[in-house]
């Protein structure tokens, strides 16, 4: 491909997140970066995936979208055949069990991004060597660090498997209901190991709040911008990260739209195309598409919401918040910090249903009147999730839209990887440390780039750099020793 | 005592060939496998397996190949400290160190590599190679479980010999 007037960059793909990403680094002719750009590829095909399947599998089949977050994508599905068969209000043991399912898979997704995705960037520091910054680097030198993390990630999982059946592929939620309660047995189990999470959290939170006061002024201006945030809260503004109505706030917290029907989300939220990108770019309509993105997750979460109704998160997102004004953060890095408070709350809702005895109830399904289309909204780790499905007569999905978190996120990460390559990038080439600063500039969001295969071989890591004429100039393969 | 096989096929079986890990574990279901032997599933190879892993003395990763030689390959792992390009999946080999490090397990590692044709979209199907190429796995696994020959290389790792492997 050739660019006129510049030179091409390519980094491909960037480690350490799901899936696969390129970067793309457009300079001037002076050398220096004009644009910078992060193609991602994802979904294709899906919707065809989903198109002529009967509507009471989906819950199940949009699992196959996603082997990290497959949980969320379970119980939106859910949620949206929820509408489609009328059943607005869920019995409470339904409902209970898909929030405790919920909170689980935030849990050990929270869990499993800050212990072995941030915590070598943060523990190490980002200009590291490589070679041993990353998870099995963590291991070796903190090994009960590296310990907690991957029980706390199994602990989430025990979960999930406790309330949907099992670790991957759950069937636990379905059309109006849950297809199980929380035996007592299973309850007990989970109680056991309880403490130690909520000890084990309180320490994380502590780390990654350490670490964001130490260095809140060089992250100040690490891919950080003020923006736009949106996520779910509940009728009386507290975080929800199952349920809610939509709100948008700006840059200094202020209302752009509040309790958005999740049904209604087409009047409120827009998409655009652009040629370069196959994903698309979600805009608020009443800003417009030039100033209307915004942020969704963690950072978005704990900025948008009135307050946490649980009290050790309540108080962390205090401080939090204290930090910058009261405003919305717009610190990049302070994602981290915001997933942690997530973690803590999550853990503090799995012990406040683990003691409630309306997830040993029976009543577990409701129906209602058929509808021939349904939409739905939840928090997923990553950020706000839609899914939105029409269903023909003969019960046949006919159309299937979804807006995941990571295509939300997808121009502030676009302007998180500009600014760090304005930043860092020197001459005409691809240094390590640029490649380690953008990589950590995106990993902040979590992103999910892509629901790829991962079969051996399948994953190399290439560096290219390609003059103007498009001819490779430049190769490298990460980790190779080239 | 009958050493401990842990069978963990992982994969995405809604991405065509990268449900052959998966497959294979569905294949050995309904079969006698004997005595202490386990049949995981999962997506991606996760650091919480660690622990499943640990508590083995003889595990098997079996996984889609886009490279090998058909119909598969059939190599001895070594637990290995090295980070793959993406954590939120784990290589085989650092799975096992993470369960040696810090589960303390004493296992023996193979990774089955059985060479898949197509990876790029959405479906619940296998290829017809492919199919051929996890008949031939399943074959080989079964007989392996069968006549001991996995239990075996526990039993000779223990005692410090060597571990040949032939597919």
């Amino acid at each position: 491909m050739q660019q006129s007037g510049g030179q091409r960059i390519v980094i491909e793909p960037v480690t350490r997140v799901e899936g696969h990403g390129k970067v793309t680094i457009l300079l001037d002719e002076a050398g220096k970066v004009s644009r910078a750009r992060l193609h991602i590829v994802e979904f294709r095909g899906f919707e065809r995936f989903i198109q002529g399947r009967p509507y009471w599998e989906l819950p199940v089949a949009v699992q196959r979208l996603c082997g990290i977050c497959p949980v969320s994508h379970h119980l939106c599905a859910a949620k949206a055949v929820d509408w489609i068969v009328g059943a607005e209000k869920l019995t409470p043991t339904a409902e209970k069990m898909r929030r405790l399912m919920h909170y689980g898979q935030m849990f050990q997704s929270h869990a499993l991004h800050f212990f072995h995705l941030a915590s070598p960037d943060l523990l190490f520091g980002f200009g590291s060597d490589v070679a041993s910054r990353h998870v099995l680097g963590v291991a070796a030198k903190y090994p009960e660090l590296a310990r907690q993390g991957i029980l706390m990630r199994k602990y989430g999982q025990e979960i999930i498997r406790a309330t949907a059946g099992k670790k991957v592929h759950g069937t636990g939620a379905i059309p109006g209901g849950i297809n199980k309660n929380l035996t007592l047995a299973e309850r007990d189990e989970l109680r056991r190991d309880l403490p130690q999470m909520v000890e084990w959290s309180k320490a994380t939170v502590k780390i990654a709040r350490d670490y964001t006061l130490a260095h809140i002024e060089e992250l100040g201006s690490f891919g950080s911008f003020p923006s736009n945030h949106m996520s779910l809260v509940r009728a009386d503004g507290a975080m929800d990260l199952y349920d809610g109505g939509l709100r948008a706030v700006d840059a200094e917290g202020k209302v752009i739209f509040d309790h958005v029907d999740p049904q209604r989300y087409l009047d409120h939220i827009g998409e655009e195309v652009r040629p370069w990108s196959y994903m698309k770019f979600p805009f608020i309509k009443a800003v417009g598409p030039e100033n209307g993105w915004y942020r969704v997750g963690p950072l978005s979460r704990v900025s948008a919401c009135d307050f946490i109704d649980t009290p050790l998160a309540e108080a962390e997102r205090k401080e939090f918040m204290a930090v910058s004004g009261g405003k919305p953060s717009a610190v990049t890095m302070a994602y981290h910090w915001a997933r942690m408070i997530e973690l803590l709350h999550s853990v503090e809702k799995i012990d406040e249903l683990l003691h409630d005895p309306d997830l040993q109830g029976t009543d577990l399904v409701v129906k209602g009147t058929r509808r021939g289309e349904g939409v739905a909204i939840i928090e997923a780790p990553r950020g706000t999730l839609f899914h939105h499905y029409r269903v023909g007569e003969d019960d046949l999905v006919t159309m299937a839209n979804l807006i995941v978190s990571t295509t939300s996120n997808n121009e502030p990460m676009n302007r998180a990887v500009e600014g760090v390559a304005r930043q860092f990038l020197d001459g005409q080439t691809i240094t390590e440390g640029l490649l380690n600063h953008v990589e950590v500039a995106i990993r902040a969001y979590d992103p999910c780039l892509s629901c790829a295969t991962h079969a051996l071989g399948q994953m190399p890591l290439v560096v290219e750099v390609c003059d103007v004429d498009g001819r490779l100039v430049d190769r490298r393969e990460k980790g190779s020793g080239e | 005592m009958t050493p401990r096989i842990l069978v963990y096929g992982y994969g995405n079986p809604g991405r065509l060939d990268d449900g052959l890990g998966p497959a294979l574990a569905g294949a050995l279901a309904g079969h006698d496998l004997g005595d202490g032997v386990t049949v995981e599933t999962g997506y991606q190879l996760q650091v919480e397996d660690a622990a499943l892993v640990a508590e083995h003395a003889v595990v098997l990763f079996a996984d889609a190949d886009a490279t090998c030689a058909p119909p598969f390959q059939l190599r001895r792992l070594s637990p290995r400290r090295e980070a793959a390009f993406t954590t939120h999946s784990l290589a085989p080999e650092a799975v096992l160190a993470l369960a040696r490090d810090h589960f303390g397990g004493q296992m023996v590692g193979f990774a089955l590599g059985i060479r898949g044709y197509e990876f790029d979209d959405y479906g619940e199907r296998l290829s017809e190679a492919a199919q051929g190429n996890l008949a031939a796995a399943s074959e080989f696994v079964l007989r392996a479980l069968r006549d001991g020959s996995l239990a075996g290389h526990a039993v000779r790792a223990e005692r410090g010999g060597d571990v040949h492997v032939r597919a």
